[in-house]
């Protein structure tokens, strides 16, 4: 159960959140892709259930539609045996005008260790983690972050390709609204990947110079060159803005049919985080053809979940670990300070 | 800081020798045996027992790894490290599972191994083989088959390689 609340402006010292790719650097993705082997052994087997969390409470907030990233959320605290909780913003009282952060600590107050974030807003996972006196995961927020999203992705390349250091990335489509690709793009570099965006001018974020990647506008170039192709969904509402023609013609320049699949390397990988619209950014049979990973990202979410979860709650930071030994008696603290025998 | 060596790596061999000669005559023979190291430490003296099965009754004992961090019921108490992914191949329904570890101390590793298998299946039987038996048992668990039993502090650390058995004070 959650430790009593601090100053809620402040939030407590020395709690570990999930909010950016780039609070883990390159050895927290690591240790969590590594953590992330363990939970897909768990997976396989005929009990894919581990009491590692057992007693903690995880809520999901959702102020903003999801339905795999939260069912995916969901399953892995399950299967680590924590509690949920899920909230989301259609049946609650946001409807009836309360605010964000009364809403939140509403929720808090019920004691929950972890909170599980997506909103419509960017910045909004940052704000909860001063607020709440829990671990907080960014599930998305706004067109800023999506990191166990990009930390899946990593886990899905890893493990097709083997590694990920040195491989080419071409990540195609709507750049410019997209917390995917933002999260994606930082996780790519921090491990050692070259990230090619391809996108319409219209599509690509104004400080794109400063992301250190290679931008390019005809996707038939950058095909044959790279190992991955990363597609991001189309939002049709981008096309009512007037930054598209038609979602036609974004199909015949920048949509990968089966025909460009083809002039793809024969190990190239074809992903996609979902929802996909047919015909659109992926050609209508594309999905179904080998080299596409869409369900193995969808099965590796609920790993890497586990692993960020286990990671957030079950390795607590030394800090509580330390009080918590300390209030034990003397030889029970000597049995703790072992780790390679009992 | 002291380090006293208690076994060689002629002795750790023999004793384990002796061990597998033990096991043999407890189940009569290797059938349905399953053998299973405790990540990190036990894996590689269950790899070692597994080879002398083979030389001894001519069979090969299936062998395989586990990792008990996700059962500890430490977890939140001290940071936990999940070592290496757990490769238990197949059903464990009706076989005689050995679980293998470097050291039996509190007994607490042993009952989350336990609380894992079950996961696995409902083997016939469970036994345990330790190299060292350094006493300090905190749960009613006992092993079956012992490589050296150790009487030692709570304060002193017990390594337990290859290269044999080292008693020494922790920092």
């Amino acid at each position: 159960m959650s430790k009593p609340a601090t100053d809620p402006l402040t939030g407590s010292g020395g709690r570990r959140h999930l909010l950016s790719v780039g609070d883990l650097g390159s050895e927290g993705i690591r240790e969590i892709l590594r953590l992330a082997d363990s939970f897909a052994e768990v997976n396989t087997r005929a009990i894919p259930k581990v009491p590692a969390l057992r007693g903690r409470t995880v809520a999901s907030l959702f102020f903003e539609d999801s339905t795999r990233t939260r069912l995916s959320f969901e399953t892995a605290a399950k299967r680590l045996s924590a509690d949920t909780a899920t909230f989301s913003a259609g049946s609650s009282s946001l409807s009836k005008g309360e605010s964000l952060r009364d809403t939140a600590q509403t929720v808090a107050a019920m004691g929950i260790d972890c909170a599980v974030v997506r909103h419509c807003s960017a910045g909004v996972a940052v704000q909860l983690s001063r607020w709440l006196d829990a671990a907080v995961i960014n599930a998305g927020d706004g067109c800023h972050e999506h990191p166990t999203q990009a930390l899946l992705d990593c886990y899905t390349i890893r493990q097709r390709l083997g590694d990920i250091e040195g491989r080419r990335v071409a990540i195609v489509g709507d750049i410019a609204h997209s917390r995917v690709a933002r999260s994606l793009v930082a996780a790519l570099q921090l491990l050692d990947a070259g990230v090619t965006l391809v996108a319409p001018a219209t599509l690509l974020p104004p400080a794109v110079d400063a992301w250190g990647v290679g931008v390019s506008s005809r996707i038939d170039d950058v095909l044959p060159r790279v190992d991955v192709v990363y597609l991001l969904r189309l939002q049709h509402e981008r096309q009512e803005r007037a930054l598209l023609p038609s979602l036609r013609e974004f199909h015949e320049r920048f949509g990968l049919s089966a025909e460009r699949v083809r002039r793809l390397a024969d190990h190239a990988i074809v992903m996609h985080p979902g929802p996909m619209n047919r015909g659109v950014e992926i050609g209508p049979e594309v999905p179904e053809m080998a080299c596409t990973t869409v369900a193995e990202q969808v099965a590796n979410g609920v790993s890497v979940r586990m692993a960020v979860l286990f990671w957030l709650l079950g390795a607590e930071p030394a800090a509580a670990a330390a009080a918590d030994v300390e209030a034990s008696p003397a030889p029970e603290r000597a049995s703790a300070a072992e780790v390679s025998s009992g | 800081m002291p380090r006293v060596e208690i076994m060689d790596a002629e002795a750790l061999g023999r004793a384990l020798r002796r061990m597998a000669h033990e096991i043999i005559e407890r189940n009569d023979g290797t059938a349905d045996l399953v053998l299973v190291g405790l990540q990190t430490g036990g894996v590689f003296l269950a790899e070692r027992l597994a080879a002398l099965l083979a030389e001894i009754d001519g069979t090969d004992v299936p062998c395989g790894s586990l990792d008990v961090a996700m059962h500890r019921d430490d977890i939140g108490l001290r940071p936990v490290l999940v070592q290496a992914p757990t490769t238990i191949s197949g059903d464990l329904t009706g076989r005689i599972l050995v679980l293998v570890d470097d050291v039996l101390y509190t007994g607490r590793t042993v009952r989350a191994a336990l609380d894992a298998v079950c996961d696995f299946g409902r083997p016939r039987a469970v036994q345990l083989a330790v190299m060292v038996d350094r006493g300090h048992r905190e749960l009613p668990i006992r092993a079956d088959y012992v490589g050296k039993n150790l009487p030692t502090r709570r304060d002193e650390m017990v390594d337990v390689s290859d290269r044999g058995v080292v008693l020494g004070a922790t920092v």
